[in-house]
């Protein structure tokens, strides 16, 4: 299914970010961290108030995601991307600080489409819901920040081969845009 | 007639077995809805993203994981027989069921005070609604709402003036508006008529029809098809990753309401439109 995919790995390097390119296929592997609604929050208000985070951001990548418990055995549960646009008021901010990629599903604001460029970076997507699947391309998942979010707390992931469509990319491409106008009907 | 007594027990096991039914089997009408989309999809990364949502879907049925991690919000349509006997709380029931799926099925806690964000523990309060029927049993229909596509949803209060070409609109406004968020291909539920609350009602109801089931309103049928068939042309296709099928069927249910009003519910549903239904 993914036989034209580009193989990535982490640490991201801004060299990499920069060279994907709208509507091209990744296979990521290496590690990630996972943060949603409550995460960013709280994120947020530590660099508001100046206070170091408990993840670093430089050349990172952050998962929206808020996996399913792991039955005894597992990894992980289910775990699909999210609704990004819900992150959309802090991504831009956390690109400042050297976030250099985020993945989850749906389009998002210009904000963050003119950030995705402004600082090189790059917005994955991978398939809504398609939590089962996902799972099975995470090797390992570790709590590093607020287990006390249980779902919501951020993660440290270990994925290998996790397929990601690259959406928006370092020159203002948008994969929503583009594949929208090839396919509908006047 | 002596009425039929019915066990809190055995709501309570019954919400629990169709709860994880639906978390992790999704219902064969649905899955073939997926499968027709696939073999008409034209666009390659639509055509990838229904792949592996099929994939996703075998997979979760056999090694029991969620079909999806956002295993949300629990929506009941109860009919209860008026010769049915419950000397019991049916609610505080049905939220004990979900309560034991949720840690038997290591379901995600996706419900909180939006006050305070506060999660409340165990996926309850589910949302209950109770009508009053004939005959001697208690029906359950469960669906499940995922919060992506719920929160592209919407209630709006029309003029009469206006009339279908402003349902349509509205509806294909919303689907517009959701794009790849609402995780398409999706499944529309409308609810036209009634008042505010009421058409909110219909359009959960009407999703919580058999999928891909037709009204039995004739006019309602026509509106369904001829809708389906505009959203279908939108280009936004499965995940929102372009494509001819952004939506696998539009279900909707009509009720009087106010002449001065045009009432209009619109609430979208993800593919991963997971249900289950028990008597008992």
């Amino acid at each position: 299914m993914f036989k034209n995919a580009k193989k990535i790995h982490t640490p991201l390097t801004p060299q990499v970010a920069k060279s994907l390119r709208t509507g091209q296929w990744v296979l990521l592997s290496g590690e990630i961290y996972t943060g949603r609604d409550q995460a960013h929050r709280r994120l947020y208000d530590l660099i508001e108030h100046g206070y170091r985070l408990p993840i670093p951001l430089k050349n990172e990548i952050i998962y929206y995601v808020g996996p399913t418990p792991a039955r005894p055995g597992r990894v992980i549960g289910s775990a699909g991307p999210t609704t990004s646009s819900r992150m959309d008021k802090f991504t831009p901010r956390l690109m400042a600080l050297g976030l250099l990629a985020t993945i989850g599903k749906g389009e998002r604001s210009k904000e963050v489409r003119d950030a995705v460029r402004k600082y090189g970076g790059v917005y994955l997507v991978s398939v809504g819901g398609a939590g089962a699947y996902l799972s099975e391309r995470i090797r390992k998942a570790e709590v590093v920040a607020w287990p006390d979010l249980r779902a919501e707390a951020i993660y440290r992931l270990t994925v290998v081969d996790f397929p990601c469509l690259v959406a928006y990319d370092a020159k203002g491409g948008d994969v929503f845009a583009k594949n929208r106008k090839k396919f509908e009907e006047a | 007639m002596k009425k039929r007594k019915i066990s809190e027990a055995l709501v309570i096991s019954t919400v629990k077995k169709i709860a994880l039914k639906a978390s992790f089997d999704l219902e064969p009408e649905v899955e073939k809805l997926l499968r027709q989309a696939l073999a008409r999809e034209k666009s390659p990364d639509g055509k990838t993203a229904l792949k592996i949502i099929l994939e996703n879907i075998a997979l979760a049925r056999r090694k029991k994981i969620p079909i999806c991690q956002d295993t949300g919000l629990s929506v009941f349509f109860i009919e209860l027989g008026r010769e049915v006997d419950l000397d019991f709380d049916l609610v505080a029931a049905i939220n004990q069921g979900i309560r034991e799926a949720t840690k038997e099925g290591y379901l995600r806690r996706s419900v909180a005070d939006h006050i305070t964000r506060e999660n409340t523990g165990d996926n309850t309060p589910a949302i209950v609604h109770v009508k009053l029927a004939s005959g001697r049993r208690l029906k359950l229909n469960l669906i499940i709402k995922g919060g992506g596509a719920e929160n592209k949803s919407l209630v709006k209060m029309m003029s009469p003036a206006e009339g279908i070409p402003a349902i349509k609109k509205t509806v294909l406004d919303a689907v517009k508006n959701a794009g790849g968020q609402a995780c398409p291909p999706i499944i529309v539920g409308l609810g036209i008529g009634g008042d505010l609350e009421l058409s909110a009602i219909l359009a959960k109801q009407a999703l919580a029809r058999k999928t891909g089931s037709k009204s039995k309103d004739r006019e309602l049928a026509k509106l369904e098809s001829e809708i389906l068939k505009d959203i279908n042309k939108l280009g936004i296709g499965p995940s929102g990753l372009g494509g001819k099928i952004t939506c696998l069927a539009v279900q909707a249910e009509k009720a009087p309401g106010h002449i001065a009003s045009l009432a209009l519910a619109v609430n979208l549903q993800c593919w991963a439109h997971r249900g289950a239904k028990a008597v008992i």
